[in-house]
């Protein structure tokens, strides 16, 4: 096992988060993943050293949960999702689109290593439908079109910038920032958009409000 | 017509909202300074009071679940707030901790007071980095004003604040598994009892709200229970933060009081697409029995939808047009269940293998009418057989689907649905974007 003085900082600094150390894993797997690109066996036994448990645990824990990744995944990750309601209003036409574009299919990488792309569930996101995410940015309302468009330009290298929140990053900088969320990039973009205004500007434009004394009611 | 009354999404449209400054601008934390001067017994009694029911689906009266914790038990309590939203078509708690982390904040420490818990959990699934870091921001920022840690305000009290990123399961939403996911272990429902109120984390009495619930806490605290009341029923007051979702002109975030119709919800969001037909819709996810155009009518509250064969859920409804196979639909909600299922109950494991594999063949067009009758069986014996709600989830689709819409199921036992219902019309995009 073969962690740096600086990893291990860290891990002290999310167990020192909690009352008990098993309660720091999740996030010692995010950060080791974001380290890594994938959970290995090496980060499986630091995150299990700190926590004070069994690798064979650590192991069981990583395992139940989709978002760690036991192979190594693309620099951009790339979901749609395939629910229902989002599946049915056309997400399943864009992922077949990012599918032909990219050659592959769920959980698959690139060979170029620049991609993964995986069929998600729901993102609590249905207002916004159809739903994609980069590197779990939210990008709201894509079309076929609109999806390609995004890879195309990630691919050059082009900036591209979540429709509610900040220039993506990559899927590794993401994994960092749900160890340490306190990021910095929470004034990024326009988190709040039309969609989550609607009853607002309707009520305002109405001039319906809602009463602030008991008195006002009905 | 019943008004929009926007409480917890008022001041949304202020870009600086989700900053201590822009909160306080619109009278954030007033409530919080004039629930620490309260002795925690009354806030407890003031929830009660209100008759506040939690926003994340089942509807349980908040003030009494908070009543269940026992005190001066010599024990830590704990507050964890559940922001797991991860239901099929749930889309309100995002959208809050993003606009308005600090309402949560400000809640969050009020309600920890009450409960005497020094610790609080803010539990927000990893899928969604917005929501994660804005909360992460709100807590930095309310600790460096002294409103977390030690002696908040004067008033003696301590409080610490985390926030956990969870890391893509859907089960976590369930408050016991969330517990055991938040303790380090894979994310497994317990048998209860005990109640976590008793022996949640760390087998410490604890209590679960939900992020919408918790935002009610500052306005009732603040305005008073008489206020509260003059919003929703006797049975469910108070406003709902609705996010509408599905083939409707103008989908989103509408904040009105219980008791809102869907029909008035749907004129709000600027009806449907094309004037075309409610087909069938969710009040509040997928784990809700479906309802048709029958029901646009009936009350938006916890009685009335009960009344009508179904629940409010989430409060979230989602709206299908008759381009919309419910075949195909509720097999895909089917695949979710069985993909989220955690494996720890026989039942749900299987059963939900069973019958997502069963309605794949109708919606292949090879189902037939015996199978029909299967899956009702099994349904039956999934429902109620299982640790936790998500088995009894999965067995809710197919009976309400088949009970509107039995000809559509016939029909799938000779047909492909792709065949019935063309899958692109469906879409909300076409032409060019489509390709």
């Amino acid at each position: 096992m073969s962690i740096s003085e600086t990893t291990r900082a860290q891990l002290e600094e999310l167990v020192a988060r909690y009352p008990r150390p098993r309660s720091a894993l999740m996030p010692m797997l995010h950060l080791m993943q974001s380290l890594d690109g994938e959970v290995t066996p090496d980060g499986i036994d630091a995150c299990a050293e700190l926590a004070g448990v069994s690798p064979a645990e650590a192991t069981a824990v990583a395992s139940f949960y989709t978002m760690y990744r036991r192979s190594p995944g693309g620099a951009h990750h790339i979901g749609v999702c395939i629910n229902t309601l989002c599946g049915l209003l056309g997400g399943d036409a864009v992922y077949e689109a990012l599918s032909e574009r990219l050659g592959v299919g769920h959980d698959q990488t690139t060979p170029d290593g620049r991609f993964t792309l995986e069929r998600i569930e729901c993102q609590a996101a249905c207002t916004h439908a159809p739903v994609m995410t980069v590197d779990w940015e939210f990008m709201d309302d894509v079309t076929p079109t609109s999806a390609v468009d995004v890879v195309d330009r990630l691919e050059r290298g082009e900036t591209v910038r979540s429709t509610r929140g900040p220039v993506i990053r990559t899927w590794r900088d993401t994994e960092r920032s749900l160890a340490f969320p306190d990021d910095g990039l929470a004034a990024e973009g326009t988190p709040v958009d039309a969609k989550m205004l609607a009853g607002l500007s309707l009520a305002k434009e109405r001039g319906m409000a809602a009463p602030t004394t008991a008195q006002e009611g009905r | 017509m019943t008004p929009l009354t926007p409480v917890i999404t008022e001041h949304w449209d202020d870009p600086e909202l989700f900053t201590l400054a822009g909160y306080r601008r619109h009278g954030g934390y007033t409530a919080l300074a004039s629930a620490l001067k309260q002795d925690p017994d009354a806030l407890i009694g003031m929830v009660k009071d209100s008759g506040l029911r939690g926003r994340g689906g089942a509807g349980f009266p908040t003030g009494l679940k908070w009543s269940f914790v026992p005190q001066n038990d010599g024990k830590p309590h704990y507050l964890v707030v559940n922001a797991d939203e991860s239901e099929p078509g749930a889309c309100k708690d995002i959208p809050i901790m993003i606009a308005n982390p600090h309402s949560l904040i400000e809640g969050v420490i009020i309600t920890s007071y009450a409960i005497r818990a020094n610790h609080a959990f803010i539990y927000i699934r990893g899928e969604v980095p917005e929501a994660i870091r804005r909360v992460a921001l709100a807590i930095r920022e309310a600790r460096e004003a002294g409103l977390i840690g030690r002696d908040i305000a004067g008033s003696g009290f301590d409080l610490d604040v985390v926030v956990h990123a969870g890391a893509g399961a859907y089960i976590c939403g369930e408050e016991t598994a969330l517990l055991d996911s938040l303790e380090g272990f894979r994310g497994q429902p317990r048998l209860k009892p005990p109640f976590p109120a008793v022996a949640g984390l760390y087998a410490s009495p604890t209590v679960i709200n939900n992020v919408e619930t918790i935002c009610n806490i500052p306005y009732i605290v603040g305005r008073g229970v008489e206020w509260f009341r003059q919003f929703g029923t006797e049975k469910s007051p108070g406003f709902k933060v609705f996010a509408v979702s599905g083939h409707v002109n103008r989908p989103g975030i509408y904040e009105a009081p219980l008791g809102i119709t869907m029909r008035e919800l749907l004129d709000y969001a600027g009806g449907m697409i094309d004037g075309r037909d409610v087909k069938f819709w969710l009040p509040g996810g997928s784990s809700v029995p479906l309802l048709t155009a029958d029901h646009l009518d009936v009350p938006m509250t916890y009685e009335a939808m009960a009344e009508a064969g179904t629940m409010l859920g989430t409060g979230t409804p989602m709206v299908f047009n008759d381009t919309v196979s419910v075949v195909k639909a509720v097999t895909r909600w089917l695949e979710f269940y069985k993909h989220e299922s955690c494996g720890k109950c026989t039942p749900c494991r299987e059963g939900t293998y069973f019958i997502t594999g069963t309605l794949e063949r109708f919606e292949h067009g090879h189902g037939s009418e015996r199978e029909m009758e299967t899956l009702v069986d099994l349904c039956d014996q999934i429902a109620g057989r299982s640790f936790c709600a998500l088995g009894d989830a999965a067995a809710t689709p197919y009976p309400s689907a088949l009970k509107y819409f039995r000809d559509e199921f016939v029909a799938a036992t000779t047909t492909p649905v792709d065949a019935q219902f063309d899958p692109a019309s469906a879409y909300v995009f076409s032409g060019a974007a489509a390709r």
